[in-house]
C-alpha cells in the first residue's frame, strides 16, 4: 500500500506517523563537527559538563557529515572556507538543517572585509539564525530547542522542505555576490 | 570508487615530476591501498582537514605516507583568515583591543595585554599606568593563560579519545570563565584592557570569589592530572612521540610550552618582564624530554604557576582596595564609566546626567574620544609578551593619527606550526594528531 500526502483520508495515520517522526528526529539531532572559531570553543563548552548538550539529545558530534543532520556552522566564514562549507553540507543525507551560530556566520558581523563570507546564507540554507559573539553556551541551547521546536512540526514528506530550500538557493542566487558588495574596507 | 587520472606532471608535492597523480574522493581505503600496489605506487598522498575534528580549527595537513609512515607533512593555512590587522588598520587605536581579542580566541587576554602594552609604548605612558589596572591585567591574562591550557589538555586528550579529559578541563574552564565573566562581563572576546588600563576594576566581593575560583580550579586540575597523565593508553601515546629538540626549536623560532619542554627556560615573564611580573613569585616549568607527553605536563604545571600568580594578584587587589584603573590623562582615558543599568551594562547613570545636562565642554570631549580617538605620536614599536602558547609579539606603526598605520601580531601558534613537518616526518600517521595537539596553536591566531 503506498500512502502519502495525497492518498485520501489518510490524515490520522500520516499525521501520528510524522508526529512521532517528528518527536524522534527532534530528540536526536546529531551536528556534524564544523567549528571554525570562536564560536566552536562555546560549541563545545555547550557539550561539557556544565551545560551538557546530551540533555537535548545532541551531544553526539559526528566528525563524518554522513552522519549528521545538523551543522552548527560556529563562527566566521573565510571566502577560502567557504567551498568546504558547501562540500560538507553537500554530502549530509537529507533531512538536515543548519544552525549559523554567532553573527560571524550569521552576517559576517564586525569583519566586514575581503575575507569573510557576509553571511553563511550565501552558501548554505540557514534554519536558525543565532546572534552573540559569541553566543553563550545557554544561546545555544536555546537555539537548538527552538530548531526543535521546528523540526517536530516539520511534514514527514520532503517536498515541502525542499520546496523551501529550493526557494531560499534561488533568492541566495539572485541575491548581489559577496565580491560586489563593499563595505568600509573596499 | 571513482579514479580519475591526470597526466600533469606537477612536481610539486611527488618527488618525480613523471609520476602520474591520480586523485581519489570518498570510497574505501582497502580499494586505495589496492588500487596504488596495482599501479606499484608506494607514497599515497593524504589531506587531513580543513574541516577535520582534531585539528585545532581549520588547519589543511597534506601527508605524504607510505602505509602507515608520514614521509612527507606540510601545513596548509589561511581557511580562517579573518582580515583582522586589516580591519585594524580602520579603527581607532581603542577599538582595535575589540578586534585582537578575537585572534587566538582561547586566549583574548594575552593577545589585548600585548596590544595595549603595545599602545602604551607608542603614547609613552607605560610608567603612567595606575598599579591597580597592571595588577588586573596580569590576574587576566593568567586566568586567559590557564584557561588556554585546560583547552589544549582538555582537547588533546579528547583527540586520543579520552572524552572524559575534555569534560573535566571545561568544567574547571567554566570555574575560571566565572570570574572573568564577573569582571570584564564577557566569557569570551572580552576587550577588557584598553590603551591606558582596564575597562572597570574588580566588582564587590570579587577577591573572596577568585580566592575561592583557586581552590576548585586546583582541585578539578588534580582530578585531571590524576586522570590524564598517569592514563598508560595517553603515555604510550605521547612518550617519545613528536620530539623536537632544542637545536631545531631555536632554528624554527618555536617558543613557548614546546620551547620549554626541551630544556630552555625562556620565558617573557621572567626574561623580560612587563606589567610587573618581576613582583610575583612563579616558576618556569621546563622539561628534557623534548615529547608530546613533556609539553602536556608542562602544561598543566604552567596551570599551577598561573593559579599561584592569580592567588598573588588577588592579595594585592586586596590591599590596593579602590583605585583608578585608567591613566590620569583625560586626552587618552575613557570617559565614561561602565555601570549595570536596567537595561543591561552601559555608561553609568551619573557620567550621562553629567554630560547632557551640566557641562558642554565633558559632552564635547566625551564626544570627541569616544568618535574620533586619542592621537598617538608616530613611529612604530614592538612589544612582546608571554602568551600560553609562545612569544606573543606586536609591531605597531603609527603615522601620528587616530588608527594604527599597520597592525601586526607574531603570533606565537603561527611560528610553532612551522615544527609540524620536523614533529610528524618519520612516524605514524596517528602521531601527526598528537604532533598537533602537543604544539596548541589556534587556527585564528594563525591566520588571523
Amino acid at each position: 500500500m503506498h500512502i502519502d500526502e495525497n492518498t485520501p483520508d489518510a490524515g490520522w495515520f500520516t499525521g501520528t506517523l510524522e508526529a512521532t517522526v517528528g518527536f524522534l528526529r527532534a530528540g536526536s539531532l546529531w551536528p556534524v563537527t564544523f567549528g571554525l572559531a570562536c564560536c566552536s570553543i562555546e560549541m563545545m563548552a555547550t557539550g561539557t559538563s556544565r551545560f551538557d548538550i546530551s540533555r537535548h539529545g545532541s551531544e553526539v558530534f559526528r566528525g563524518s557529515p554522513r552522519q549528521a543532520d545538523l551543522m552548527i556552522v560556529a563562527g566566521r566564514l573565510s571566502n577560502k572556507m567557504a567551498p568546504i562549507l558547501r562540500q560538507v553540507y553537500d554530502q549530509m543525507a537529507e533531512p538536515k538543517w543548519v544552525i549559523s551560530q554567532g553573527v560571524c556566520a550569521s552576517s559576517g558581523g564586525m569583519f566586514n572585509n575581503y575575507a569573510i563570507v557576509q553571511g553563511v546564507d550565501h552558501i548554505v540554507p540557514v534554519d536558525i539564525y543565532l546572534p552573540g559573539c559569541p553566543p553563550r553556551p545557554e544561546m545555544l541551547i536555546n537555539a537548538l530547542t527552538t530548531l526543535q521546536d521546528e523540526v517536530k512540526k516539520q511534514p514527514l514528506w520532503q517536498s515541502r522542505r525542499k520546496e523551501i530550500a529550493a526557494a531560499a538557493e534561488a533568492a541566495a542566487l539572485k541575491a548581489t555576490p559577496t565580491s560586489d558588495q563593499f563595505g568600509l574596507l573596499r | 570508487m571513482s579514479t580519475t587520472e591526470s597526466f600533469t606532471p606537477t612536481g610539486a608535492f611527488t618527488e618525480d615530476p613523471d609520476a602520474a597523480e591520480y586523485t581519489v574522493n570518498g570510497g574505501d581505503w582497502t580499494d586505495v591501498a589496492e588500487e596504488a600496489v596495482r599501479l606499484g605506487q608506494q607514497r599515497i598522498v593524504m589531506n587531513m582537514g580543513p574541516q577535520h575534528p582534531s585539528t585545532h580549527g581549520v588547519l589543511r595537513v597534506m601527508l605524504e605516507v607510505e602505509g602507515e609512515i608520514v614521509k612527507e607533512a606540510r601545513a596548509g593555512i589561511g581557511y580562517l583568515h579573518t582580515g583582522i590587522e586589516k580591519n585594524m588598520e580602520y579603527r581607532t587605536w581603542t577599538q582595535g583591543v575589540t578586534f585582537c581579542t578575537r585572534m587566538d580566541y582561547v586566549n583574548s587576554m594575552n593577545n589585548e595585554h600585548a596590544y595595549v602594552l603595545g599602545v602604551e609604548k607608542l603614547l609613552g605612558i607605560t610608567d603612567d599606568i595606575p598599579e591597580r589596572a597592571s595588577v588586573l591585567r596580569v590576574l587576566m591574562a593568567e586566568l586567559s593563560r590557564i584557561a588556554s591550557h585546560l583547552v589544549a589538555v582538555g582537547t588533546g586528550g579528547n583527540e586520543l579519545g579520552g572524552t572524559t579529559i575534555m569534560t573535566h578541563s571545561f568544567t574547571a574552564r567554566e570555574e575560571v570563565f566565572r570570574i572573568i565573566e564577573m569582571i570584564s562581563g564577557l566569557r569570551m572576546n572580552n576587550a577588557y584592557m584598553r590603551p591606558g588600563g582596564v575597562a572597570q576594576g574588580l566588582p564587590e566581593g570579587g577577591v573572596w570569589r577568585i580566592r575561592d575560583m583557586v581552590t576548585k580550579v586546583r582541585g578539578y586540575v588534580d582530578e585531571v592530572a590524576d586522570l590524564h597523565l598517569k592514563n598508560p593508553v595517553f603515555v604510550g601515546r605521547t612518550k617519545g612521540i613528536a620530539k623536537l629538540d632544542l637545536a631545531a626549536c631555536m632554528a624554527l623560532g618555536v617558543t613557548g610550552p614546546v620551547l620549554r619542554s626541551a630544556g630552555l627556560p625562556y620565558d617573557l615573564r621572567k626574561a623580560q618582564p612587563y606589567s610587573g611580573y618581576e613582583d610575583y613569585d612563579f616558576q618556569v616549568p621546563t622539561s628534557t624530554d623534548a615529547d608530546a607527553y613533556s609539553r602536556t605536563l608542562l602544561r598543566m604545571e604552567e596551570i599551577y604557576e598561573s593559579l599561584k600568580i592569580v592567588s598573588q594578584a588577588a592579595d594585592r587587589l586586596e590591599g590596593l582596595g579602590d583605585g583608578p584603573v585608567m591613566v590620569a590623562d583625560k586626552k587618552i582615558a575613557w570617559p565614561a564609566q561602565l555601570s549595570i543599568g536596567s537595561d543591561g551594562q552601559g555608561n553609568s547613570a551619573q557620567h550621562i546626567r553629567h554630560i547632557m545636562d551640566e557641562s558642554m565642554e565633558a559632552l564635547i570631549h566625551h564626544f570627541k574620544l569616544v568618535t574620533e580617538g586619542f592621537d598617538v605620536p608616530a613611529g612604530q614599536v614592538f612589544q612582546a609578551t608571554e602568551g600560553p602558547k609562545g612569544l606573543l609579539g606586536v609591531h605597531l606603526v603609527s603615522d601620528g593619527g587616530t588608527k594604527p598605520w599597520r597592525a601586526h601580531f607574531r603570533d606565537p601558534g603561527f611560528n610553532n606550526l612551522q615544527a609540524l613537518s620536523m614533529m610528524t616526518e618519520g612516524g605514524q600517521v596517528a602521531d601527526v594528531v598528537v604532533a598537533i595537539a602537543s604544539i596548541d596553536f589556534v587556527l585564528g591566531g594563525v591566520d588571523r
